[in-house]
């Protein structure tokens, strides 16, 4: 065997060896010094980011169990990126959470081993490694969301999440086996060449997308999220609403794109209803909070609803725009997550009632969070607005008008709650507003990337062009 | 041909001084900010004229026709093959025109304001979002495509929603900005479906191509029909729709009369020159499109704008405050335009009707900035914006009476001020296309004279009031502007308008029709004379006129009533109609059903009754029936 084409798998490999790095500092370093191994892991984990990008021949390994593309390369790309940021973004929370008997340690290698199984799961040519990439992605979730042991919410959002997740996991094996009791075969490619149409496999199609759509939090699967969220630690909350939904856009993507070619019309119908649904309940549900990581919670919900206007059809051009939707998702809601990670972290606050006046006393935190909800809404002319467009424009080409009629009116509804939360920052008055919050340079760098990210990407072009020249090769 | 590479400076320096005077203005006096957005506006106004200059005494002619020049031009995003936007900017008449009108307003805005707002605590906040409107106001003129027009579209948006935001510890101020963003976004959503059609029917954002009478668009845009009209005509009322939000046609006229809750010199640069004539540009932008591919469309337009027209300059009879007669006086002259636009065709003499629109909008731009920024003189000296607090001013500022008489001349069209001319033509347009919209314009030229010198007898003539301390005219900063608009509001009707400014850019003679200018300027003078029977002196009559109209007057006090019908539907329709049912289904019926499965469930649940909150099996209850749900919908379609 060639041992070149290990360099097919170097994002597992590299993060796999990190992982290890993890374990090893972990045990050598004295429990005292163990925050210093914040910095060196971060820098690691920077380094594996860049490498990422060095462009390397893209193949199958292992008999066609393990595929790379542009276009995967790309996905574990941007996830690297989102990670990034969010262990950025967690240093000063573990600093100061994870003290004595905690360990941060365990946090990275949790994170790192999610990570791998995304990576797993994007890269996967058999229903088999899909299976175990999406499990080893889930799993340590939920001991990230327990992971503040001394506070009940967090403890029951973790079980919440593990049963609801062990349910959905159930669900997609069964789909899973009705596959392969049709075919044959758990290869992507024999699956998608000897697809029959019959009504057996429209159903192991709806079980795996259930299984899917449970990560996106798709409605009506989506009740868990608010839950988890609300009683997860910010970071992590941030990590689930970014990292983990996007890996599961980017399967289900590849999945509607290759395996269930076949069945087109059966799912260009029920994305249509689901996706109408999830903006419309998102949206409604998002009006009524009053905890900001419920509201964001519901926004992230809403925003999944968008998702499918580019799956819809089938084309090119959708698929592109919906990688560039998520990537600048990621950096939005990242952005609106750090700053409630932030104030979270500092004082405890959560409620938007207590965001009143926040401007007054936060300036640099209101105008990051004012970025990401403008980018979240789809104001131009930031990021956020592009990417919707985008979407809009692809749903229309493939003559969806109607849709696209009812996204333009959620995306205003969703604008109206958005501006209630810049409102509470910069306009409403408080006799008491939150004191101004001491960030250490990990927020504020984390804070600085998503603001330039949000700023910039919309206006570069190349960017989607660059997209674009990887998703052509897909249809 | 001249290249006009030099005009790129003049977005470059507004973003410039917006920057800057927004990052570093708090640091230094605050009149820094003061004088250096003044200036970059004042080195804006200079290039624009020598564009102007230049562009139309013979740079931009070929062959006795206007053309388009494209000085600059970047491929941006490229959405398909086909399908590119750039970024760029476009010279032609319009164009250059509005150039003109924006930087010439501004800046007299600017000089005006350095006065005008001294000792406001947000005083270099104030400037820099100045700068930010000047600077998306002319990016959105000068853009190549929709989609870029698009762009500055919404940050005109934005900047307006900020200055008319400026006094925001005032609820009034904050209310009112929020409902001039939120209306207009409402709005936005139908020019952003037009705009996506638009470009999925013909393939392009590009004006020259969109708008090219033997091009592409125009030839194959009337095939598809849906609903019994084109499809382009659908994708172009709903371009229009956008239109009709930033230029306040009803029925989404509701945000200008309480955008008035600015600062004065912001009212007249956005609500009288710039950004509410965005909306009658971009139809005259596209106006090629509209007269050629879905005269449907612009005739509608036509008569949304005579309707509000005639609507506005009826309100505008009854209201008090002086800023509200302006806004609803300005509602009902960009009304004109439209209906100017409406009644107009493509090509040579034919398009009479464009040119009278822009030719009224150049005008309206002088006069209307004019009167804001008089009323805002008036108020800065009685602290006032009821007219019942005023009267007798003429006496105390003769600066501004005089000024604001010239500016009211003009709007009511008597010669030789600048109004009479651009009406006059848009009479004769009207005349020659629709007779009812020429009656209709007819008695808007007489209602406009009417309450216009409502307004300046109510305030100069009049009683005379006690002032607590007697009021003197503004400084020379805020003198000198209104000076200069009064001088152009004399001359510019002379500007040989048809020989500039076309729907096709070839030029064509006028003269003024006496057979319609005489009846316009006699109905206008008995509008005077009513007006001045009615408040030169005070007496009881208007008052025993107003009873004896009774619910009538009410009627059209609360301007029919439009704002409350709006808060109807959305506090009862939507809120209590959509939004409460929903809150009670989930309240009632989700939790109920959901506690009665949870009972059957319970058997189940003790097992691990330590972690449970209550719900999470409803959860899974709801995911599956949810996949149920899918799986027939799906097999549904799948037996079809």
């Amino acid at each position: 065997m060639d041992f070149g084409q290990l360099l097919y798998m170097r994002h597992e490999i590299i993060l796999s060896a990190i992982a290890l790095i993890v374990l090893i500092l972990e045990i050598s370093i004295s429990n005292k010094n163990i925050e210093k191994i914040i910095p060196v892991l971060t820098v690691l984990f920077f380094i594996n980011t860049i490498a990422g990008f060095f462009p390397v021949e893209t193949g199958s390994l292992f008999g066609g169990m393990y595929k790379t593309t542009g276009i995967t390369i790309l996905m574990k790309n941007i996830l690297n990126i989102g990670v990034l940021i969010v262990l950025i973004q967690s240093a000063g929370w573990l600093k100061s959470n994870f003290t004595g008997s905690s360990n941060i340690g365990g946090y990275f290698f949790i994170v790192i081993s999610s990570l791998i199984g995304m990576d797993f799961m994007i890269s996967s040519g058999n229903f088999l490694m899909f299976y175990i990439g999406i499990e080893l992605a889930t799993i340590p979730l939920a001991a990230l969301v327990a992971s503040e042991k001394l506070k009940e919410r967090s403890a029951e959002a973790g079980v919440k999440l593990i049963l609801s997740a062990a349910l959905s996991s159930g669900i997609l094996l069964y789909g899973i086996s009705l596959l392969y009791g049709t075919n044959g075969s758990l290869y992507f490619d024999n699956i998608a060449s000897s697809f029959q149409n019959n009504s057996l496999q429209m159903l192991a199609f709806i079980f795996i997308f259930t299984g899917i759509a449970f990560k996106i939090s798709i409605v009506p699967f989506h009740l868990w999220t608010a839950d988890v969220y609300e009683g997860a630690p910010v970071n992590i909350t941030s990590f689930l609403s970014v990292i983990s939904k996007g890996s599961a856009a980017f399967i289900l993507l590849i999945l509607l794109f290759t395996v269930f070619k076949g069945i087109e019309g059966t799912w260009n119908s029920v994305l249509y209803f689901v996706s109408v649904l999830t903006m419309t309940i998102g949206n409604l549900f998002a009006i009524r909070q009053k905890n900001i990581k419920r509201f964001l919670a519901f926004s992230s919900i809403a925003q999944a609803g968008f998702i499918p206007l580019g799956i819809i059809g089938g084309s090119a051009i959708g698929f592109s725009s919906v990688v560039y939707f998520l990537l600048i998702y990621l950096f939005s809601n990242l952005g609106a997550f750090g700053v409630v990670a932030a104030i979270s972290n500092a004082t405890g606050r959560e409620n938007i009632d207590e965001y009143n006046g926040l401007y007054s006393t936060n300036k640099g935190l209101s105008l990051v969070m004012m970025l990401s909800l403008f980018s979240l809404a789809g104001i131009p002319p930031v990021a956020g607005f592009f990417s919707k467009f985008f979407l809009f424009t692809s749903a229309a080409k493939q003559g969806y008008y109607l849709l696209v009629f009812i996204a333009l009116i959620n995306a205003t509804i969703s604008l109206y709650y958005y501006l209630l939360v810049v409102k509470a920052m910069f306009i409403n008055k408080n006799e008491m507003p939150i004191g101004p919050v001491k960030n250490d340079a990990y927020t504020k760098l984390g804070l600085i990337i998503c603001a330039i990210g949000i700023i910039a990407i919309g206006f570069a072009g190349i960017i989607f062009d660059y997209i674009n020249s990887l998703t052509f090769g897909i249809k | 041909m001249e290249n006009f590479g030099y005009i790129v400076i003049v977005p470059f320096i507004l973003l410039i001084s917006f920057i800057l005077i927004g990052l570093a203005g708090g640091r230094f006096k605050p009149s820094l900010s003061g004088i250096a957005g003044t200036f970059s506006v004042f080195v804006t106004t200079v290039i624009s004229y020598i564009t102007a200059f230049s562009y139309f005494s013979g740079a931009g002619l070929v062959n006795g026709v206007y053309q388009k020049i494209i000085p600059y031009n970047t491929e941006w995003l490229r959405f398909t093959d086909k399908l590119v936007i750039n970024m760029g900017i476009l010279l032609d008449p319009i164009s250059v025109m509005m150039l003109v009108v924006i930087s010439t307003v501004s800046l007299m805005v600017h000089i005006y304001s350095l006065g005008y707002m001294k000792g406001d605590s947000g005083y270099s906040r104030y400037f820099s979002f100045l700068s930010l409107f000047t600077f998306s106001m002319i990016g959105l003129v000068i853009s190549t495509n929709i989609f870029e027009t698009y762009i500055f579209w919404e940050l005109v948006g934005v900047s307006s929603y900020l200055l008319i935001g400026h006094y925001y510890q005032k609820p009034s101020a904050v209310a009112a900005s929020k409902k001039a963003f939120v209306v207009t976004r409402f709005a936005d959503l139908g020019f952003l479906i037009g705009i996506l059609i638009l470009s999925n029917i013909t393939g392009t954002f590009d004006y020259s191509i969109l708008t090219d009478p033997n091009g592409p668009a125009i030839a194959q845009g009337s095939t598809i029909a849906f609903m019994g009209l084109s499809v382009m005509t659908w994708a172009l009322i709903l371009v229009f729709m956008g239109c009709a939000g930033k230029s306040a046609m009803f029925p989404l006229h509701i945000w200008l009369p309480d955008a008035m809750e600015g600062p004065t010199p912001v009212s007249a640069l956005i609500h009288a020159a710039t950004m509410v004539v965005a909306g009658v540009y971009l139809v005259a932008r596209l106006f090629p499109l509209y007269a050629l591919s879905a005269p449907a469309a612009l005739h509608f337009i036509g008569y949304v704008g005579a309707f509000t027209s005639l609507f506005a300059a009826i309100i505008a009879c009854t209201q008090t405050d002086i800023k509200r007669v302006l806004a609803f006086s300005t509602i009902s002259q960009i009304g004109l335009m439209m209906l100017a636009l409406g009644v107009s065709d493509y090509g040579g003499e034919k398009g009479l009707g464009y040119m009278s629109s822009m030719f009224h909008l150049f005008n309206h731009a002088m006069f209307k900035a004019l009167l804001f920024l008089c009323a805002g003189s008036v108020i800065h000296a009685v602290h006032s914006n009821e007219m019942n607090g005023m009267g007798g001013l003429r006496k105390f500022m003769p600066v501004t009476h005089i000024t604001f008489l010239v500016a009211c001349l003009a709007i009511a069209g008597i010669p030789p001020f600048s109004g009479f001319f651009s009406k006059d033509e848009i009479l004769v347009a009207a005349f020659e296309k629709d007779f009812v919209l020429f009656i209709v314009s007819m008695i808007i030229a007489g209602l406009t004279a009417f309450y216009m010198f409502r307004l300046y007898f109510s305030i100069f003539w009049n009683k005379n009031n006690e002032y607590k301390d007697s009021p003197h005219e503004s400084p020379s900063s805020m003198a000198v502007p209104l000076m200069f608009l009064a001088f152009a509001s004399l001359i510019t009707g002379f500007i040989p308008f048809s020989k500039l400014v076309t729907a096709d850019g070839a030029g064509f003679e006028t003269h003024i029709h006496w057979g319609i200018a005489v009846p316009a300027v006699v109905i206008a003078l008995a509008g005077i004379l009513t007006a001045m029977a009615l408040y030169k002196k005070e007496s009881g009559l208007p008052q025993r006129i107003t009873a004896s109209l009774g619910s009538l007057y009410r009627l059209i006090y609360k301007k029919f009533y439009i704002d409350e019908i709006y808060l109807f539907i959305t506090k009862k329709i939507i809120f209590n109609g959509i939004s409460a049912p929903v809150a009670w289904f989930d309240r009632k019926v989700v939790d109920n059903t959901m506690n009665g499965i949870a009972a059957v469930t319970n058997f189940i649940s003790v097992k691990i009754k330590s972690f449970q909150s209550g719900q999470l099996q409803q959860y899974a209850y709801v995911m599956v029936s949810g996949m149920i749900i899918i799986i027939l919908f799906a097999l549904y379609l799948w037996n079809k």
